[in-house]
């Protein structure tokens, strides 16, 4: 009895120790987060007039705001995504669903943990390399495929792991109707993995709103007001990256107002993309 | 009880082997499945009733690594021949799973899915053949006025009844159910055994259950298996109340299994 009650006493300071070091851990993370937040919201919200929104990036010393930079963001950002989406959905239906035979699903799936993981500088200069060199300029163009090639990846992953979540007997049910394989993928798989594949959609147009890397040696910047996206186009993660370490103080000030607004459209789709998974997972 | 006996015979197998990579989990099975009746496969947990109905529409087949040997005939042709149309045998041949597996869909869709791979039906005739399955799966009442919400909202038996519906829709020949009861509760169950007993006039029925109470009760022959082998098949009263082989009778009598 009393070996029992020994290991119990034990047990249970163990699982005490073990959850104050997790608590600990956790609020270490979140004290630089909300530390970081602070600093964007205390810099960045007396910086965010209408102004921001109307105006192009001006000189220094003149007033301004980030008109073309959001507009040039929101385009490369869309046309990147609509690039990457379908290849990305595609190749990850086919690493689930055709996967299971043959050696071309596990170097694909291989190559795709590398691409994921690869620094965006190195996706920045290998689309300098191929296109920007070869047309002579920078441009929207180049700035959206950098964009798109970051979206692949991403896709493909969570595509693929949202596949295999639905369950086999799905898949049985409806092949055992006699559906052709297609019609299983298209009507049925594809159809139960819809939200989670939405979420990850979600997430690498988050990812790439915020990347600057890949922009600098592609798109570059635009000081003017341009929709052309053989030209190339102004980007708020670049001007952030310009007017922060330039020394003039309303350059700075609307880099704060810039980086505020990526981290608060990154939230609102960080959320969407929670809240729509959540409906998913409380419906199957 | 051979194979002869059986009067009318739907489906023949004959020498059947069936391997998961090199175990082989089916042993020479010979048997008849009778027409427009219930056929129940019986046996411990590991014994290959599952994997031989799975035979039954290449199931199977899915799968890398999982092959077959032997014949099953239905209808004068093969069902193992490669040059078996899958997609046309699953017409013929409609399962139901242990686990209900309703699509993403509404109800209706869920139903009228398996129909439009076969037939061109205009809307009038979709929206009775729909009624007509869902009547049949006794699930009709229940569900007539909400057949444009998802199947998935339904309750695990209703669920597991629309999934008979689906199957039936598409006016098969023979059903196989896979423990079509064992995730549900006995209000269901009783829902669904009454249901088997009001659908063996249109179908062959073949059955695979871990309950011997259920087999007893719902079937017409019969079949013990155990490791991959077929040790008995026969009329289900004959099976329970008076079986050729000790080995049946050692699980029947629950001494065994």
């Amino acid at each position: 009895m009393n070996a029992m009650l020994n290991l119990y006493t034990r047990r249970r300071i163990i699982n005490a120790v073990g959850l104050t070091i997790s608590v600990l851990a956790m609020l270490f993370g979140l004290f630089w987060l909300c530390w970081i937040l602070i600093t964007l919201l205390d810099k960045g919200l007396p910086a965010l007039t209408p102004v921001v929104f109307a105006q192009m990036t001006p000189p220094p010393g003149s007033s301004g705001g980030l008109l073309n930079a959001i507009a040039g963001s929101l385009i490369m950002t869309l046309v990147g995504t609509l690039i990457g989406t379908p290849i990305g959905i595609l190749a990850g239906t086919y690493l689930a669903e055709f996967g299971q035979r043959g050696w071309m699903a596990p170097i694909t799936r291989f190559i795709n943990d590398v691409l994921l993981s690869a620094p965006s500088i190195v996706i920045g200069l290998f689309v300098y390399e191929v296109y920007v060199v070869r047309v002579k300029h920078f441009s929207g163009w180049a700035g959206a495929l950098a964009l798109s090639i970051l979206v692949i990846p991403i896709v493909i992953r969570t595509t693929e792991n949202m596949l295999r979540l639905v369950p086999s007997t799905l898949r049985e049910a409806a092949a055992a109707l006699g559906a052709p394989q297609w019609k299983v993928i298209n009507f049925v798989t594809l159809r139960a993995a819809r939200a989670g594949i939405i979420t990850g959609v979600l997430l690498a147009v988050a990812r790439i709103s915020g990347e600057t890397a890949p922009l600098l040696f592609t798109a570059l910047n635009n000081q003017f007001w341009s929709s052309n996206m053989d030209q190339p186009m102004a980007n708020l993660p670049v001007v952030i990256f310009q007017f922060a370490m330039s020394p003039y103080e309303d350059w700075q000030k609307l880099a704060w107002a810039g980086a505020l607004l990526i981290t608060v459209s990154v939230l609102i789709l960080d959320i969407l993309a929670r809240v729509l998974f959540r409906q998913s997972a409380t419906t199957h | 009880m051979n194979i002869e006996s059986i009067a009318n015979p739907k489906i023949t197998i004959k020498d059947l082997n069936f391997y998961y990579g090199n175990f082989r989990a089916l042993k020479d099975i010979n048997l008849s499945i009778a027409e427009k009746m219930v056929t129940a496969f019986i046996g411990p947990s590991g014994c290959g009733k599952s994997t031989l109905l799975r035979t039954f529409n290449r199931m199977y087949q899915l799968y890398p690594k999982q092959k077959a040997t032997g014949e099953i005939m239905l209808d004068g042709a093969n069902i193992l021949d490669s040059k078996q149309d899958l997609n046309m045998l699953r017409a013929k041949i409609g399962m139901v799973f242990q686990k209900p597996t309703p699509f993403p869909m509404s109800i209706y869709d869920n139903i009228a899915f398996g129909v439009k791979l076969y037939e061109n039906l205009n809307k009038h005739d979709m929206e009775a053949r729909v009624e007509w399955a869902l009547r049949k799966a006794a699930l009709w009442t229940e569900v007539k006025d909400k057949l444009k919400q998802s199947g998935t909202g339904l309750s695990g038996g209703q669920q597991q009844r629309l999934c008979i519906a689906r199957a039936i829709a598409v006016k098969p020949q023979v059903l196989l159910l896979d423990e079509p009861t064992s995730s549900l509760d006995p209000i269901s169950t009783a829902h669904i055994e009454k249901l088997i007993d009001e659908l063996k006039e249109d179908f062959t029925i073949v059955i695979v259950t871990h309950n011997m109470q259920q087999a007893a009760r719902i079937s017409d022959y019969t079949a013990y298996m155990y490791l991959g082998d077929l040790i008995e098949l026969g009329e289900t009263s004959a099976v329970f109340t008076n079986p050729k082989r000790k080995e049946t009778e050692d699980y029947i009598t629950g001494r065994f299994g």
